[in-house]
């Protein structure tokens, strides 16, 4: 055989290989967790907070958890978007000395990279100089933090896309600043910013370590911003170091869950980000 | 005889710097009212530069440094009491390449009306069908307006970008090698457009290709490395120009 053909054969079969890889292991957690899980998944795991204690954790189900989730990931979501949009209109070249912006997106990038326990190790620190236990409101700040890096860099890098051509279009038709930021460059970077927002999102309902030292377990819902509370990732952790194989399979059908709400979150930014790119001008 | 024209833009000793590169030169030039103006030279010589000094759009580089006056309407442009959109408004522009705005077909034609003060839906829909006629769009858009304006072909959207600009009531129209990106039917369109523009209003051609300049220019204003070398009506510079850079560059001889 020719060479030149062998070699498209060998690339085109390694570049198969690894679509494999992905294809498979998402096929395989997700037939794993329910496979797993299935059999403890019941109406009562919806609607019925833990009981029993959690090591033992047989009964009721995992409100108090999924809850906790929402409870915790939304404000931060909100949070992070607010000071995220607060940094990514700051970094615009309109306000500041590219200098200054490229060693500020350096050091959001290095947040970006840095583990999600090491924020939450961080958080406790604060927790502890300002005199409070773990908590929702612990929890929350943690997972703000964790948000942050990401959310802004996507908001910064759809702002910073939005072409120079489309403001002068924008200015010469006598917009102000603020008419042509807020109608028109908005309208432009919407797909990125809301791609940037759910992936946020997506990343603080799934992640375990910084809420764990943070916002701590607990088998109540949570009533106020300084009570402990259970999410799902703390659960499924709870859940499956039992020794008891009924509790682990109640850890996989709490992974089934969190996986079905993660999957939502990414459909729905995909028909956001769908809805409004075909406004956007490429 | 020929007769005084007014002049609707006139710079005095403008010069542009980007960065340490030194684009304009002491350009002196002055544009007539009512009149398509040809600025013709070969590219990297400040053609855009100096059309997008009219209307201060240079002021969202970076690195720019601007002296000397540019008198419209002969009030000078960088007078601090100079409120920028309302001077911008006077002046439409239209691009090398088609920018229209991320939103609807309607609403890129509506989006000027709307910012200065129109609000009533019936009048903003006659509004839009007047502007779209006169760029010779609607024909073609009528019956999807609420299609996103991204989805036209980019003649058509030069066009759009033409019916947005107008709708504003400029005095001026900026036009930036308008026709570069286009195919040469929707090229000959906008250069058909262009030429029934210049009956109300002052039009600014910034043009590389000369043969399009003969068809359309009254009046030619030719740049040769950031300097003015000749201006003056569209038959003197073409048939009889004075200076021998000039000749040169409608030879062909240099570009």
């Amino acid at each position: 055989m020719n060479r030149r053909v062998l070699e498209e054969k060998i690339f085109k079969t390694l570049m198969l290989a690894s679509v494999f890889i992905v294809m498979g292991s998402l096929v395989i957690i997700i037939g794993l967790v329910i496979f797993n899980g299935g059999s403890s998944l019941t109406i009562e795991m919806f609607t019925q907070t833990s009981s029993g204690g959690y090591y033992l954790g047989r009964g009721g189900g995992i409100l108090n958890a999924i809850l906790g989730s929402l409870f915790l990931a939304l404000p931060a979501t909100a949070l992070a978007c607010l000071i995220g949009l607060g940094i990514a209109l700051y970094l615009q070249k309109e306000f500041t000395h590219p200098k200054v912006s490229g060693f500020i997106r350096l050091s959001l990038d290095i947040l970006w990279g840095i583990p999600s326990i090491v924020y939450g190790i961080f958080c406790l620190m604060i927790m502890v100089f300002i005199g409070i236990g773990t908590s929702l409101l612990a929890g929350i700040i943690a997972l703000t933090l964790l948000e942050i890096p990401i959310i802004t860099r996507y908001m910064d890098e759809s702002i910073k896309m939005v072409p120079i051509e489309l403001k002068e279009g924008a200015y010469s038709l006598g917009s102000t600043k603020f008419e042509t930021a807020v109608k028109v460059v908005r309208r432009q970077a919407l797909p990125g910013i809301i791609a940037g927002v759910l992936l946020g999102l997506g990343r603080g309902i799934g992640d375990a370590a910084s809420i764990l030292f943070t916002a701590g377990f607990s088998d109540r819902i949570p009533e106020s911003l300084f009570d402990s509370t259970a999410a799902l990732p703390t659960m499924i952790y709870h859940l499956y170091a039992s020794p008891y194989p009924l509790v682990r399979q109640r850890a996989y059908a709490a992974a089934f869950i969190l996986v079905v709400i993660v999957l939502s979150i990414s459909i729905v930014s995909r028909a956001l980000s769908k809805r409004y790119t075909k406004y956007v001008i490429p | 005889m020929i007769k005084k024209l007014d002049i609707q833009i006139e710079t005095k000793n403008l010069n542009v710097y980007y960065d340490k590169h030194y684009v304009l030169k002491g350009v002196n030039i002055e544009i007539p009212a009512k009149q398509l103006t040809a600025v013709i030279g070969p590219s990297g010589c400040g053609k855009t530069t100096l059309l997008k000094s009219f209307n201060r759009l240079l002021d969202l580089r970076d690195n720019i440094k601007i002296s000397g006056k540019i008198l419209v309407d002969g009030e000078n442009i960088f007078d601090s009491k100079v409120d920028v959109p309302d001077m911008r408004k006077k002046m439409g522009l239209l691009s090398q390449k088609p920018y229209p705005l991320p939103m609807s077909i309607y609403n890129n034609v509506a989006y000027g009306l709307r910012i200065h003060g129109k609000k009533n839906a019936k009048e903003l829909d006659s509004a839009v069908k007047h502007y779209l006629q006169e760029a010779g769009l609607w024909n073609e858009v009528k019956d999807r307006l609420h299609d996103p304006a991204s989805r036209l072909s980019v003649g058509q959207q030069q066009r759009l970008c033409l019916a947005r600009a107008i709708a504003v009531e400029p005095e001026v129209v900026l036009c930036d090698e308008p026709t570069s990106a286009l195919d040469p039917i929707a090229a000959q369109q906008i250069e058909k457009l262009l030429l029934k523009l210049r009956k109300d209003y002052t039009v600014v051609l910034v043009t590389h290709t000369l043969r399009q300049a003969k068809r359309l220019a009254d009046h030619v204003v030719f740049l040769y490395f950031g300097k003015v070398v000749e201006q003056g009506p569209a038959d003197e510079v073409f048939n009889n120009p004075k200076d021998p850079k000039t000749k040169a560059y409608i030879k062909g001889e240099i570009s």
